[in-house]
């Protein structure tokens, strides 16, 4: 094979490919030609009876086997790249890209608006701006807890729930203002983060990842039928909307837009949310990045890496982690009453394991520990789930049935096992050490533990 | 009088750790004298490493004490009256008696100041050679920096306790000779220096017993003299005592005041090096002898 002769120019084994290929083409037919090919639809008298569509079928097997063709030709059929050194973002560069980028985001929805007007920004200012936002601060309240002290919590979205009913409930029961109620949530999630740690934590790695599992799902169910607190599935409506310091954002004579003498409109609370999420994030960034550098975020990444020597050198873990659990859940306590304030509505829906796993996926994608990881995860996954909605030329091709969103699980599965391929700890798999005598040297991924628990 | 006799910092009675039918430990009893070098010897399985573990808290003990003296010899006279006590310290007068069979394995080391390492290195190897030894300086930090409230907020107490301990690691690290790699993960660092600085972080605990498992398997000659250094001044520049676990016997001949040695979890031999070297039983069980020929080997011994 032309692995073996790196000297020579490659030549392509045709016979192989082309046997490949077939082989492809039969497998994808074994596999599409049930799921893709025949589709099972009720009729007007519900009855089920089988459709067939074979142009769908055989686009997709022609992209596989063509795909495959191609990969064999010009990617596999090659000698062997040497292998880059890992991304690594040098502390000069994040030096200047940070101020940019943080720059960036606050200049955002500014420019959205004078592109676009008021109507067409708000959109871009609500979907993309707030949506990607929440994601990554919840991905950065999550990292504290998976990606620095190596615990693998997939109920995570628990403490967004229990941020979230915390802010509704209080708001509407009791007329809590919300930045009364916005470190409330937080105390309150974090305080259910230590409930839920002290039994759990003496568990490690997948035993303790069922665990926290289960408690998303107890929280979600509680919420589903203690009807006469939440309204079950009905779920809670009219939840007040954050005010700008007592000024709330309504067409009234004493609102936003009248006090500064401005024509009402809807965007200035979008903008006003837009900027109220990005203090938020910046605020758990800014928070983590300290504690990263105090002797407790060592002490999380050094339980990371080994427990038995933290015990040895006098570190109480269980408090440690309980520590971890708290701010992690904290901080998803603060997004959640942001959702909540932001939503006006909220019930169990919104609380699925799906979201854990969507925030887990945008830790671990982004690289577990690292915050420009989960930034990058975060804007490619849920960025990328909005702009599908986008994607209506798609119907053009596959008929105007096609509806891209549907296939939103399958791209997110596709990324998925695509970075496990090829960047198996995340985007960016280097680890910024917190302290350094001469130079500050990144330290490869392949040296750091992920954690066992 | 020798030291361990006269001036101990250890006592051990009647230590006994069972794992189910397995006895692991029967009823072992010695004491390490403040300032010696201690050196714990027994061949494979002779549960050296369970001795250690029953110390430093990570194994509750069967049946057993086990007394650490802070401060002045005159507590001794108190365990009886600490012992009937249900706490785990006893203090009179500015010296205290600590009773590490009660305690749970972080606090051993925070409290009781005894450091341990291990059989196989535990080193944190996704971090740096520094911040390996400044997380052993956790608790200290931690109380400088008011549980990370003062640290967040930027208060200079924190900054200055904070330099204080890079000045302890480096400190440390010239010790050992890995001044130069301070910056570099610990799992790059070759096998030898992992030793040292596993026994560099141990000794950032500030411990007044340094407990050694096997500290030169796997070590060549010449790290292995570089050791020896390294463990005499940390007795006399640091005034820690060493408890240690040895195969190799000329590191144990070399450097030990007290040997103590086990097989199958009884004591067999107790003494300096050279009384131990004599011992028939230690000759028996390093050879693998059976009984009835060691009362062969005494009397050729003794002739
Ligand atoms: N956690 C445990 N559970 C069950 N048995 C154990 C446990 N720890 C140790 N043992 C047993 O206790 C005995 C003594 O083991 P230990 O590790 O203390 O020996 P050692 O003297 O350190 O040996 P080595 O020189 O090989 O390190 C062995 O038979 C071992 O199998
Ligand atoms: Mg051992």
């Amino acid at each position: 094979m032309s692995h073996d002769a790196p000297a020579a120019a490659p030549s392509i084994d045709w016979s192989r490919t082309l046997k490949d290929a077939v082989i492809t083409g039969l497998i994808a037919t074994a596999i599409l030609g049930p799921f893709i090919g025949l589709v099972t639809v009720q009729d007007m008298e519900h009855r089920l009876i089988l459709q067939t569509r074979w142009p769908l079928f055989l686009a997709l097997l022609a992209i596989l086997v063509v795909g495959r063709l191609l990969l064999q030709i010009f990617v596999w059929g090659r000698p062997a790249k040497p292998k880059r050194a890992p991304l690594a973002l040098p502390p000069s560069v994040e030096r200047i890209a940070a101020p940019f980028f943080i720059g960036l985001l606050f200049v955002f929805p500014i420019s959205v608006l004078f592109a676009l007007g008021p109507q067409g920004s708000i959109k871009w200012i609500d979907n993309y701006g707030i949506q990607i936002l929440i994601y990554i601060m919840l991905g950065w309240g999550l990292n504290i807890v998976v990606g620095l002290a190596g615990l693998l919590d997939l109920g995570y979205v628990a403490f967004y729930a229990v941020g979230a009913y915390s802010y509704a409930l209080l708001a509407k029961t009791f007329g809590l203002s919300f930045w009364v109620l916005l470190p409330l949530a937080g105390i309150l999630a974090s305080f259910w983060g230590i409930i839920l740690g002290f039994p759990v934590l003496r568990l490690r790695g997948d035993y303790l990842a069922i665990v926290t599992l289960a408690f998303g799902e107890i929280i979600r169910l509680i919420l589903i039928n203690w009807v006469d607190f939440t309204s079950g599935y009905a779920g809670i409506s009219g939840i007040p909307r954050p005010t700008l310091f007592g000024i709330p954002f309504n067409a009234s004579d004493n609102g936003f837009a009248a006090t500064f003498g401005l024509e009402f409109s809807p965007i200035h609370r979008t903008i006003f949310l837009y900027y109220l999420i990005l203090a938020l994030a910046l605020l758990t960034a800014f928070v983590t990045t300290k504690l990263r550098r105090l002797p407790i975020g060592r002490a999380w990444e050094a339980l990371r890496e080994d427990e038995i020597a933290c015990r040895s050198l006098g570190i109480n873990t269980t408090t440690t982690k309980l520590t971890a659990f708290a701010t992690g859940a904290m901080f998803a306590g603060f997004a959640g009453s942001f959702f909540a304030a932001r939503q006006g509505f909220i019930s169990p829906e919104s609380f699925t394991f799906m979201e854990s796993a969507n925030i887990l996926a945008i830790v671990v994608l982004g690289g577990m520990g690292s915050l420009w990881g989960v930034v990058i995860a975060a804007v490619a996954l849920v960025g990328g789930f909005e702009l599908m909605r986008e994607m209506d030329f798609l119907k053009l091709i596959f008929g105007t049935d096609f509806d891209p969103t549907q296939y939103r699980t399958l791209l997110f599965g596709a990324a998925m096992v695509g970075i496990m391929l090829w960047k198996p700890r995340g985007l960016i798999s280097t680890r910024e050490p917190t302290a350094f005598l001469k130079e500050r040297k990144a330290v490869s991924g392949s040296l750091v533990t992920e954690g066992h628990g | 009088m020798s030291r361990w006799q006269t001036q101990p910092l250890l006592e051990v009675e009647h230590l006994t750790m069972r794992f189910g039918g397995l006895v692991a430990i029967n009823d072992l009893s010695f004491t390490v004298g403040q300032g010696d070098i201690t050196a714990l010897i027994g061949p494979n399985g002779a549960g050296k490493t369970t001795v250690f573990n029953c110390i430093t808290g990570f194994y509750k003990p069967t049946e057993g004490r086990i007394a650490l003296r802070h401060g002045e010899q005159s507590i001794w006279q108190e365990l009886p009256r600490a012992t009937q006590a249900s706490g785990r310290k006893w203090a009179k007068g500015g010296s205290s008696l600590w009773l590490l069979e009660r305690m749970p394995d972080f606090e051993v080391s925070a409290h009781a100041k005894v450091a341990r390492t291990f059989q196989n290195i535990r080193l944190f190897q996704g971090m740096t050679v520094l911040e390996n030894l400044l997380v052993a300086q956790h608790n200290p930090l931690m109380l400088a920096s008011g549980w990370s409230v003062l640290g967040i907020l930027g208060f200079s107490g924190y900054k200055k306790s904070e330099k204080a301990s890079i000045e302890k690691a480096t400190y440390w690290l010239d010790k050992i000779g890995l001044i130069d790699r301070a910056d570099d993960p610990a799992g790059d660092l070759p096998y030898g220096a992992q030793r040292r600085l596993e026994i560099a972080r141990a000794m950032c605990t500030d411990p007044v017993l340094l407990c050694l498992d096997e500290p030169a398997a796997g070590l060549n000659p010449r790290e292995s003299l570089e050791l020896n250094t390294l463990l005499r001044s940390i007795r006399t520049d640091e005034g820690t005592s060493v408890l240690l676990i040895e195969h190799d016997m000329s590191v144990v001949m070399e450097i030990s005041d007290h040997v103590v040695v086990l097989d199958y979890g009884t004591k067999i031999s107790d003494g300096s090096p050279s009384e131990v070297k004599a011992d028939p039983k230690v000759i028996a069980a390093y050879l693998g002898v059976e009984d009835d020929e060691v009362e062969e080997i005494e009397a050729e011994v003794a002739s």
